[in-house]
């Protein structure tokens, strides 16, 4: 049985305060870029570029990054992982690197996620930016910015939709019974 | 995924576009500072080369270690095979160093698929004798696709020594998967005699079929492969069927050039041609390092091509 625990107005708030609080943080958006985990973390965080343009009136390069290179589970699953596009046409080196992913659930992409950066450079500081945290961390991993934290049982399936590729914003939960 | 590489007709079109579509993605990787993705860590790739070859073994070994595999290079001069191991045997103990991909090149057709009797390791065909070269063949495709934007439809030539290449084959089975028009263009002596059957058009003059080609693909005279006359002389066929600087004028704007190297320039295509903007001849190396790197990601990046494949899901 599936439930929708945020519809368009919630994803579209959350995003906002996130947005907010991004500019909070970093006192601006000097500096900041935005990198988003392939696939809809770019999505989202093409979003809060938007946001973040119509707060602060400032251009914040957007980034997408996809770690399927990365990931500790190659050749424990019977297919190579399908792979999605890479583009940081911009410099990290001594940026504010915020990953933004929709999310955030064992810590194991994140983790990936910061190898696959650190092969674009150093970046000043790294920030860690969810629609969902939905609890369960494999690794020592947490979010600067969360949209909502949801309690889930770790054989649930959390599932963002966005409007860009699902024709819709919405998070769903479907436990496994 | 396929477990082998031996030929490009075993891929489907969809096999061919999800190749071509992770190639795009190693493209990226290859734009970096740093160059090197960690998929393959702890994975062994051999490259088994029996014969001489320069870009096909150095690109399959840098596609590898931008994969963080290990390779081995293992050439037949200067090893076991000098002192007359068999190629069973070779493979035998290859298979017991643990290795997971074997890339081989042997004049001999069809020894990639006797490999594939005698070892549990993806093999993939770097080139076997007149037969198949399937890793070139794939990254002529992803050139062709990156500069036309599409396959499907597109007029290709090729044009040269078809019967002793096996470029040419692969090439012409790929491109007619993916719906492209060929045209096999050469002396009636070095066009197969079964041609017609591969869904391809056969011409003997160069210059009526070029004002109407997207691609211009030129192969190599491979004298050393070549046991009697199959022409009259060097200067003739390269009259005849030589790229030349006035038969490219004839060729559509926007058509592209493309040979597999290595090039006798002079003989099948003038050494100021090779150098032209149209000319796609270095695009093609670069790619056959993202191409050649993507067949490895997705034949060993799964547990089931690998040789400890049911251990390793259920660790």
């Amino acid at each position: 049985m599936g439930s929708r625990l945020m519809d368009e107005a919630d994803v579209r708030r959350a995003l906002t305060r996130i947005a907010h609080e991004i500019l909070e943080r970093n006192k601006g958006a000097q500096d900041v870029v935005l990198v988003g985990i392939a696939a809809r973390g770019d999505d989202i965080a093409r979003r809060l570029a938007a946001e973040i343009r119509r707060i602060e009136g400032t251009e914040v390069p957007v980034g997408a990054l996809d770690i399927t290179f990365y990931r500790d589970d190659i050749g424990r699953r019977a297919e190579a992982p399908e792979v999605h596009e890479t583009r940081i046409p911009f410099p990290v080196d001594d940026r504010t690197v915020v990953l933004v992913d929709d999310v955030l659930f064992t810590g194991r992409t994140i983790r990936a996620a910061f190898d696959a950066l650190m092969d674009f450079g150093r970046p000043r500081a790294i920030q860690l930016a969810v629609l969902v945290d939905r609890g369960h961390r494999e690794l020592p991993i947490r979010a600067d910015f969360i949209g909502k934290n949801v309690p889930t049982r770790s054989d649930d399936s959390v599932r963002v939709a966005l409007t860009e590729v699902d024709g819709e914003d919405a998070v769903l939960v479907e436990d496994a019974t | 995924m396929i477990k082998h590489l031996l030929s490009t007709q075993q891929l489907s079109r969809e096999d061919v576009v999800r190749i071509l579509d992770t190639a795009e993605s190693f493209r990226e990787v290859g734009t970096r500072v740093i160059k090197k993705v960690p998929a393959l860590r702890g994975r062994t790739v051999v490259n088994l080369f029996y014969e001489n070859s320069t870009r096909t073994r150095i690109s399959f070994e840098l596609a590898a270690k931008r994969l963080s595999a290990d390779v081995i290079n293992f050439s037949s001069s200067g090893s076991s095979v000098s002192k007359g191991e068999s190629l069973k045997d070779t493979a035998l103990t290859l298979q017991a160093m643990g290795a997971d991909a074997i890339v081989m090149r042997h004049s001999s057709s069809g020894s990639p698929y006797a490999l594939t009797k005698w070892v549990s390791a993806s093999v993939l065909n770097a080139g076997d004798g007149t037969h198949e070269h399937p890793t070139q063949a794939l990254l002529d495709l992803y050139t062709i696709r990156e500069r036309l934007g599409s396959i499907e439809g597109r007029r290709v030539a090729i044009t040269g020594d078809v019967l002793h290449s096996r470029v040419a084959r692969s090439l012409s089975f790929a491109l007619v998967t993916m719906g492209a028009e060929v045209t096999l263009v050469g002396p009636p002596t070095l066009i197969p005699p079964d041609a017609p059957l591969w869904g391809v058009n056969v011409s003997y003059d160069l210059d009526e079929v070029l004002p109407k080609l997207d691609v211009c693909y030129m192969l190599r005279v491979q004298r050393e492969r070549q046991r009697q006359q199959y022409f009259p002389s060097v200067r003739e066929y390269s009259r005849l069927f030589g790229l030349s600087r006035e038969r490219v004028e004839t060729l559509p704007a926007g058509a592209m050039i493309m040979h597999p190297g290595p090039m006798n320039r002079g003989v099948e295509i003038d050494s100021d041609v090779a150098d032209l903007p149209q000319s796609v001849i270095e695009e093609q190396v670069t790619n056959g390092i993202a191409v050649r790197m993507s067949l490895l990601y997705l034949m060993l990046g799964g547990s089931s091509s690998s040789a400890f494949g049911e251990a390793r899901a259920d660790a």
